[in-house]
């Protein structure tokens, strides 16, 4: 993938690219430190139609969002010859009883049957995450197991 | 009355006009500085109040406006962007100097002002106000925008050219023999190198020296420092403008972007009264002969930026509403044309109606800028809605 960077004297740094469907999508990241998130307008790739000022949480929820799709479709891909097993994300939200709890506590193996592969976290992946890792709200949790497991684990997960 | 209880009355009243006049400028979203000026004459010789008590603060004052604004240009770039926007954009920079100084240089050899009011009227019709731009491209959500790379790079060579040109017009304005002029612009163009040269090389010395953690002790270093740099100058016969800005490229790195957080207030108080005292001291009643005029030169010079922006985008192979963009974004003039007519004006060797021609042309450009490069784009768009659909063809329009 070729990011274009352009430096914007005086303001900070623009990096962006052009998608398949001839839209330009990137950031502009300040010289204070904010970014922003920008998308081209469809009828003109010169234009912006939507700059949205992002902060540092939502950048990293979005790159998780994003990263974690391919991480799920990768996994998917590798899974694809062993019948009935799926893969699957589940985020832990800021109600969630496991969040700045270790990922032992929850007993989603034992319970459920499903394996967490990956934790994204803050556009980071942590690859097969041990029982003490600690839980924040916001990660990512790629889960594997069959269709019947997943139902259980996002139970456990939800409401303990 | 008490002459200091009349000079704070006087000034407590003028800072006081000029809030609300910012506050009025916020409202309609355009550039407080026309309104400024507009005040200044208001409140002017021949003008309706007469402001005796504040004079000499106020001329004071309107020197260090100068210097802050002058500062925090140098501030507003790195060296290395400099550096980088002269080696990229110069055919641009050049094409920009060339279009706009002429307008303004042959105006003032037409009305008989002579080769020193040609130097400031070019220098006032040329520069750009990046203050106006920046805050239009910011305004308009244009940041992400592909023509704004092109843009800034404009102004960054403006930026850059003002350093040579300010020495110039200084030795000018002196009457100094051409020879000696020469040797300004030979030292000017030493200096402006060598502080390049040591801003690339050693800007963390220089940012160390003025640098504190502690805000208070981090101003005063910074105003002092400042203060100190240009008045040296101005004993060099260099001009105060120059040596401020120069101390401005110096400071590099995180000390640039904290020195101008910490400069902002200042600067916008101190800059307010000096368009305040540049209008106090043009006479309203010298506007309406020179208006004519300065509606031409408008015209013109708007027209001519115009085609600097569309040649300097079209050459980056940004698409046509995007040229216009460029074009647009670069009419306004501000506060940087008062603070050359202001230099003028100051050392008295150009024609009172010159300051008038100025006052008029700013208070036009202010006010046409960021309207033009508001509304370029949906007149271009109405013009060119004919012509074609969009290129590619598995894209909706959402």
């Amino acid at each position: 993938m070729n990011v274009d960077e352009t430096d914007l004297p005086g303001l900070g740094r623009r990096k962006d690219f052009m998608t398949a469907s001839g839209r330009r999508i990137g950031v502009v990241e300040y010289r204070e430190g904010q970014t922003e998130l920008i998308v081209s307008a469809w009828d003109d790739p010169d234009t912006c139609q939507a700059s949205i000022p992002l902060t540092a949480d939502e950048a990293a929820t979005l790159g998780n969002l994003l990263g974690g799709q391919r991480l799920i479709m990768q996994l998917a891909e590798a899974h694809r010859e062993v019948p009935g097993i799926v893969t699957r994300q589940f985020s832990i939200s800021a109600e969630s009883p496991f969040q700045n709890q270790p990922m032992g506590k929850a007993c989603i193996r034992t319970r459920s049957g499903v394996s967490i592969v990956a934790i994204m976290r803050e556009g980071e992946v942590v690859p097969s995450p041990g029982p003490d890792v600690v839980l924040h709200p916001g990660d990512l949790l790629v889960a594997v197991g069959t269709q019947e497991g997943l139902d259980t684990a996002a139970g456990i997960l939800r409401n303990g | 009355m008490d002459p200091l209880a009349l000079a704070l009355i006087e000034l407590g009243a003028v800072v006081f006009c000029l809030g609300l006049l910012a506050r009025l400028a916020g409202r309609i979203g355009m550039s407080p500085i026309p309104l400024y000026l507009l005040g200044g004459l208001f409140f002017g010789a021949g003008g309706l109040v007469k402001l005796e008590g504040m004079h000499e603060f106020a001329h004071l004052s309107s020197e260090i406006g100068v210097i802050l604004l002058l500062l925090m240009l140098g501030l507003e770039y790195t060296a290395a962007e400099l550096v980088t926007g002269l080696r990229r954009s110069w055919q641009a920079g050049v094409l920009d100097l060339v279009l706009n100084f002429l307008p303004g240089a042959g105006l003032a050899v037409m009305l008989g002002w002579g080769v020193v009011g040609a130097m400031v009227m070019g220098g006032v019709t040329y520069i750009s106000s990046s203050g106006i731009a920046a805050k239009v491209i910011t305004d308009l959500g244009r940041i992400g925008n592909r023509e704004t790379p092109v843009v800034l790079s404009i102004l960054v060579f403006e930026d850059l050219a003002m350093a040579i040109y300010l020495p110039v017009l200084t030795a000018t304005l002196a009457g100094v023999s051409f020879l000696l002029g020469l040797q300004t612009v030979g030292i000017s163009l030493a200096v402006v190198t060598l502080v390049l040269v040591v801003a690339l090389r050693h800007g963390h010395h220089v940012s160390k020296a003025v640098h504190s953690e502690n805000s208070e002790v981090f101003l005063l270093n910074l105003l002092g420092a400042a203060l100190l740099v240009a008045g040296l100058a101005a004993a060099m016969q260099v001009s105060a403008a120059v040596g401020a800005f120069m101390l401005g490229i110096a400071i590099s790195g995180a000390t640039a972007h904290s020195a101008t957080r910490v400069l902002e207030p200042l600067r916008d108080l101190f800059a307010a009264i000096f368009f305040v005292v540049f209008g106090l001291n043009t006479d309203p009643r010298s506007i309406p002969p020179v208006l004519g005029w300065a509606l031409l030169l408008a015209l013109v010079t708007a027209a001519t930026k115009m085609i600097t922006g569309f040649w300097a985008a079209k050459r980056a192979g940004i698409g046509v509403p995007g040229r216009f963009r460029a074009g647009a974004a670069l009419i306004a003039r501000g506060e940087f044309s008062i603070v050359i007519a202001g230099l003028a004006v100051a050392s008295g060797v150009v024609p009172s109606n010159l300051a008038a021609l100025a006052t008029a042309y700013v208070l036009i450009m202010a006010i046409v800028g960021p309207l033009a490069a508001r509304f370029v784009e949906p007149i271009v768009r109405l013009l060119r809605r004919p012509a074609r659909r969009p290129v590619v063809p598995n894209t909706g329009p959402a």
